[in-house]
This record gives C-alpha cells, sequence and structure tokens, in this order.
C-alpha cells in the first residue's frame, strides 16, 4: 500500500483532469469534481509527508529499472513539504475558481487544465531525474498557457506572448544545460550527476553548466534581471488563475534553483557570489518596482518578484541556518502570495476595479472582509508575530554570521518597502473615502451573486489566512521542518544515498 | 563531422535568439523552432557520435564487444522534438489569435496591459 506511495499524488491528478474531461458539458459537476478531488488531495499529501517525516526519503525506481539507468522518483522532506502546500493551495483556488471564473472560461476546460498543471507541480517536486524534470516543466508551461489564455482578452494574448516567450526561451535553456550536463557525465539522474560532476577535472565548464541552470530557471522563478515578463503578464488572467501562478509557478522555479545548487553544484564560491547579488537585485528592484504601480494586481506582481529575493538569497548564502530561512519563506510565501491575488480577486468582485486611484471605502462597507484581507497582506510585512517575520530573523543571523552586510541591507530595505507598499494600499483601498465608481455593465459584482458563490469566494480566503496564522503562532513547529529540510539539502549524501539504496 | 555540426548548432542558436529578438511575432515563432532544433542537434552531439554500431547485442554474446551508439540521447531528442512541436503548434494558433485580436504584428505595439486599469 505505502510502496507506491511517492506516486498516488500524481495519480490522483491525472485521474481527476480525466474524470472532469468527460464530464466536459455538466460545469455543476465539474466544480464537485474538483473541489472533492481536491481535498482527497490534501489529505493524499499529508500522508505522504507524515510518511516521509517518520521514516525518512523513499524513492520509487520507474518500471524496476535500477538507478541511475532508470526514471527515479524521490520524496524527501523538501519534496514532500512543497506536494503538501501545492495541495493547500489547490484547494484554496479550486473553491474559489468555482465562483470567480466565469461559466463561459468554465466551459472551455479550465478545470481539467488546472488539475493537470497540478499533476506537472507534483512531478516536478517528486522527480528525481533532470530530464524528467524537463518534462514536468512542459507539462506545467503548457498548461498554464492555457489558462493565461483561456476567455482571450485583448490584454490576455498580449500578456500570454510574452510570457509564452520566455518560458519557451527558459525551456530552450534547460534543454541545453541539460544537454551539455549528460555531456559531462554520462547520466541524467540528479544523484549520480552530483556524485560524477565533482569528479570532473574541467570545473570551467561545469560553472558554465551552472550558470544555465541558473538563467533557465531563474526566467522561471523572476529573479534580477530576468523577471521582466512576470509583470507584463501576472496581471491579465483571471484572479484564481494568478493565484495559482503566483503562489506556486515562479515557486517551482526557486525549487528547481534550490535543488540543483544544493545537490549539484555545490561548494562554489562563484556561483553563490552570483546568487547573493541577483538576489540582493531582486529584492531592491522588485520593491522600487511596486511603489510606483497604480493597477492592485501589478503591485502584487511586483511583490512576488521582491520576495523571491528573500529565498535566493538564503540559497546564496549557504549555510543550514540561511537554508532553513530560505525553506520557511517557501512555506510562508506560497500560502500568501495564493490569498494575497484571490484577496485582490474578491476586491476587483466588488468594486469591479483594480485601479487604486479608483478604489477606496471598502473598510467602511465591508469591515469583516477587510479585516480577513488584513491577514494575508499583513503577514506579507512580516509584523511579528505574523508569518512573514520568522524567516527574515533567520536569513538575518544568517547574514550577520556570515558577514553579508549587503544581503542584510536588501532584507531589510525590502521589508521596509513592503511595509511602505501595505501601508499604502491598505490607505488607498480600505481608508480613503469611497468615491464614485463608474458601475459596469454586465458585470457579476459581488452583491449580486448568491449565498453559495459569496461562501465560495470567502471560504479559501479564511482557510489559507487560518494556514498563515498557524506557520505565525505555530512557527516552532514550522521551523522544526525547516530545519530537517535544511539539514537534508545541506547533506546531499544523505539524498544520493537513499537513491542508490538496494532493497 | 562533429566540427560540422557543431558550426551548426552554433548557428542555429545564433539565428535563432536573432530572429526572437525581431519585432515581428511570425519571426518570434520561426526563432523558436530554431531554437529548439539547435538544442536537439546539441544532445545528439553530446551524446557523443558513433557511426555504424547499433546498441544490438548479437545473439551468440552476452555483452558488447565494441563501442556502440548510445541510445539514450536519440530517446532524449523525440522527446523534446514531441514537445516541442506542441508547443509550436501552440505558438502558431496563440500568434494568429494575438494578431486577430490586436491588430498588429508588431511587438512593440502590444502595450495595452502596460497602462492602469
Amino acid at each position: 500500500m505505502t510502496e507506491q506511495l511517492i506516486f498516488y499524488p500524481l495519480l490522483l491528478q491525472l485521474l481527476l483532469s480525466i474524470v472532469l474531461m468527460f464530464s466536459w458539458n455538466s460545469i455543476r459537476l465539474q466544480r464537485v469534481i474538483s473541489i472533492t478531488g481536491s481535498i482527497l488531495n490534501i489529505g493524499i499529501s499529508a500522508w505522504l509527508f507524515t510518511y516521509i517525516w517518520n521514516y525518512g526519503t523513499q524513492t520509487i525506481q520507474a518500471g524496476n529499472w535500477e538507478a541511475p539507468f532508470g526514471i527515479t522518483f524521490v520524496a524527501d522532506t523538501l519534496s514532500a513539504l512543497l506536494v503538501l502546500l501545492t495541495s493547500i493551495s489547490g484547494l484554496a483556488v479550486s473553491i474559489f475558481s468555482a465562483s470567480s471564473i466565469i461559466p463561459a472560461r468554465l466551459k472551455f476546460g479550465y478545470f481539467p487544465i488546472f488539475h493537470f498543471l497540478i499533476l506537472g507541480l507534483n512531478g516536478a517536486f517528486l522527480t528525481g531525474d533532470i530530464f524528467n524534470l524537463y518534462v514536468w516543466f512542459e507539462i506545467i508551461i503548457i498548461s498554464s498557457f492555457v489558462l493565461i489564455t483561456l476567455g482571450g482578452e485583448k490584454a490576455q494574448l498580449e500578456g500570454a506572448v510574452k510570457y509564452f516567450t520566455m518560458n519557451i526561451l527558459a525551456s530552450m535553456i534547460f534543454l541545453t544545460a541539460v544537454a551539455v550536463i549528460y555531456g559531462l557525465t554520462g547520466t541524467l539522474n540528479m544523484a549520480d550527476i552530483s556524485v560524477k560532476i565533482a569528479a570532473l577535472e574541467n570545473r570551467g565548464l561545469v560553472e558554465i553548466t551552472g550558470i544555465l541552470f541558473l538563467v533557465a530557471f531563474g526566467i522561471k522563478a523572476a529573479i534580477f534581471p530576468l523577471y521582466f515578463w512576470l509583470p507584463a503578464s501576472y496581471h491579465t488572467p483571471p484572479s484564481a488563475v494568478s493565484a495559482i501562478f503566483g503562489g506556486l509557478l515562479t515557486k517551482v522555479g526557486v525549487y528547481a534553483l534550490i535543488r540543483t545548487f544544493t545537490l549539484i553544484f555545490t561548494d562554489n564560491d562563484f556561483l553563490q557570489d552570483i546568487l547573493l547579488v541577483m538576489a540582493i537585485l531582486t529584492l531592491i528592484s522588485g520593491g522600487v518596482g511596486a511603489l510606483i504601480q497604480n493597477n492592485l494586481r501589478k503591485v502584487f506582481s511586483y511583490l512576488i518578484i521582491c520576495h523571491i529575493g528573500y529565498m535566493i538569497i538564503g540559497l546564496g548564502l549557504f549555510t543550514e541556518v540561511a537554508i532553513a530561512g530560505t525553506i520557511f519563506y517557501l512555506i510562508h510565501d506560497i500560502i500568501v502570495k495564493t490569498n494575497l491575488f484571490m484577496a485582490g480577486g474578491l476586491i476587483y468582485r466588488i468594486t469591479g476595479t483594480n485601479n487604486m486611484k479608483l478604489l477606496g471605502g471598502l473598510y467602511a462597507n465591508y469591515p469583516k472582509l477587510s479585516l480577513l484581507m488584513a491577514i494575508p497582506l499583513f503577514s506579507l510585512v512580516g509584523i511579528p508575530p505574523l508569518s512573514g517575520f520568522w524567516p527574515k530573523l533567520s536569513l538575518v543571523t544568517a547574514s550577520i554570521n556570515q558577514g553579508s552586510w549587503w544581503s542584510i541591507g536588501a532584507i531589510l530595505f525590502a521589508s521596509l518597502i513592503t511595509l511602505i507598499i501595505i501601508a499604502k494600499v491598505w490607505a488607498k483601498v480600505f481608508w480613503k473615502d469611497k468615491e464614485e465608481i463608474p458601475k459596469r455593465l454586465n458585470f457579476r459584482y459581488f452583491d449580486k451573486l448568491t449565498g453559495i458563490r459569496k461562501a465560495q469566494m470567502v471560504i479559501p480566503i479564511v482557510f489559507l489566512a487560518l494556514v498563515s496564522l498557524y506557520i505565525g503562532f505555530g512557527a516552532e513547529h514550522i521551523q522544526q521542518v525547516s530545519n530537517r529540510v535544511a539539514g537534508e539539502l545541506m547533506n546531499n549524501q544523505l539524498y544520493i544515498e537513499a537513491v542508490f539504496k538496494t532493497e | 563531422m562533429e566540427i560540422v555540426l557543431a558550426i551548426m548548432i552554433g548557428v542555429l542558436y545564433a539565428a535563432g535568439i536573432y530572429m526572437i529578438l525581431r519585432r515581428s511575432m511570425v519571426k518570434l515563432i520561426l526563432g523558436i523552432i530554431l531554437l529548439g532544433n539547435g538544442a536537439n542537434l546539441l544532445i545528439f552531439l553530446l551524446g557523443r557520435i558513433t557511426k555504424g554500431s547499433p546498441p544490438l547485442i548479437p545473439t551468440d554474446l552476452y555483452t558488447f564487444s565494441e563501442a556502440y551508439a548510445d541510445p539514450l540521447p536519440q530517446a532524449l531528442i523525440l522527446t523534446a522534438i514531441v514537445i516541442s512541436f506542441g508547443l509550436q503548434s501552440f505558438a502558431i494558433v496563440l500568434v494568429k489569435r494575438a494578431y486577430k485580436v490586436v491588430g498588429t504584428d508588431d511587438l512593440d505595439e502590444m502595450n495595452a496591459i502596460d497602462q492602469d486599469s
């Protein structure tokens, strides 16, 4: 029963997509299947996570081909953790989509593609083979292309062209890097690459391969100077789609960076310095970019970029404390960013606009919902004891230990700028006196929705707000998980042994 | 043979990136296709080219007696070709739709998303 446990999250999503395709004509049925499937997915992911937590890293050799000849699937604590977080965000977005995506879009296969996207994400987290990772990335991007263009509005298509070009370019660079690494080591298994690359004499070529991976994953993770596609496209699709993109898609890039730079390209000062410089510039440029935007969702898009910097900075410092900070930030960021975009979607549904110049008076009209939306907003800033505070503490401690004053400066600067931005958003959207927003014809305002549709928009935000409150107040548990993941990542021998273990 | 392939890969990459940097959307797609072909040839080249010795073990033997062609790069290229075929077909449809809706082939004129709304 538990032997194939690693495959269950993948099989469930594949099954869901197929079943959803067969119920193409009935949107009502699709909603029910998607939500129950997502609840089931949380159960399976939690099972996988507790199993890995209790029994350590698990592997499966596909088709019983022994590593390194076959494709290996590896679930260490980091992979299982990310699968669990994906299932939590996935459930929230699935419920949110049921109400916020208009039926015209749902009719063209929104839910099947959504579950294909989750399938791709889970696959990317669980695979232990570099070429297989490329294939999962392709599943992710082709699903995301469909989701970003579904509906075919002008802005969506313009954003999609940019999103498409940059992502396909990243895939090509990734493929080039895989080709070079296969030429160097003659293997595709990540654990095997890690062993063989350490013995190579041509260090210059290894560093160049590292740079190729950094650029390929850097485009996906949106780090400086490779992020310009993100603010040009993330605000164009419906907010449920932005929520899953903002919460999870950039994080796959971060995961791939963490995996390659802790397993394959370790102990390389040159690459780590580059990571550190890129992270510092990401923090500063993302923050400054968000300051000048007036569109609420563009502000959130720039904040995604800014906060990717925190995760990369921990990877650049490369100590156990710093990696623990990175992992904690990853946990916090997935939940909070998903929630933030859903809150943005709720504001759009209430008022009919995302323009901060027009918005206002939300607190006077919807005090309870405003307080609810305050939780993700202020978690993002990291006001203690909310969830964003604790990882920053680890990152600053690690920077002090390393004597990296630039990174302390960048971390604190980005925190301050996030505070200013959130204060600005709060003042402009919630506190400013209400001005008359022109009413839009044929727009489904929040007030006109039925009770159950309203609940479907509010419940996921409540759910993720509770999760982020738990991350903040139960920081002890999350820190324990992060420390264990960091310990496993810093000691990559454990991963290699798990892959090559013979039964 | 290797040197010819290496030059060809270089030319394909350069031409692909040059085409992606042009302003026309059709040239963008051509660039992506060229780049994809370059990457596939690179896998082929880096998998070491061995001529005329397929990875088949003669019936009277149990192991290879001489150098054989690595079959893995070909499997990788096949996968990559199928994937890039899917992505390219999507790209062509997307560009056609974008041309119809936006009414221009010039990437510089696609700036509706930069306005506040």
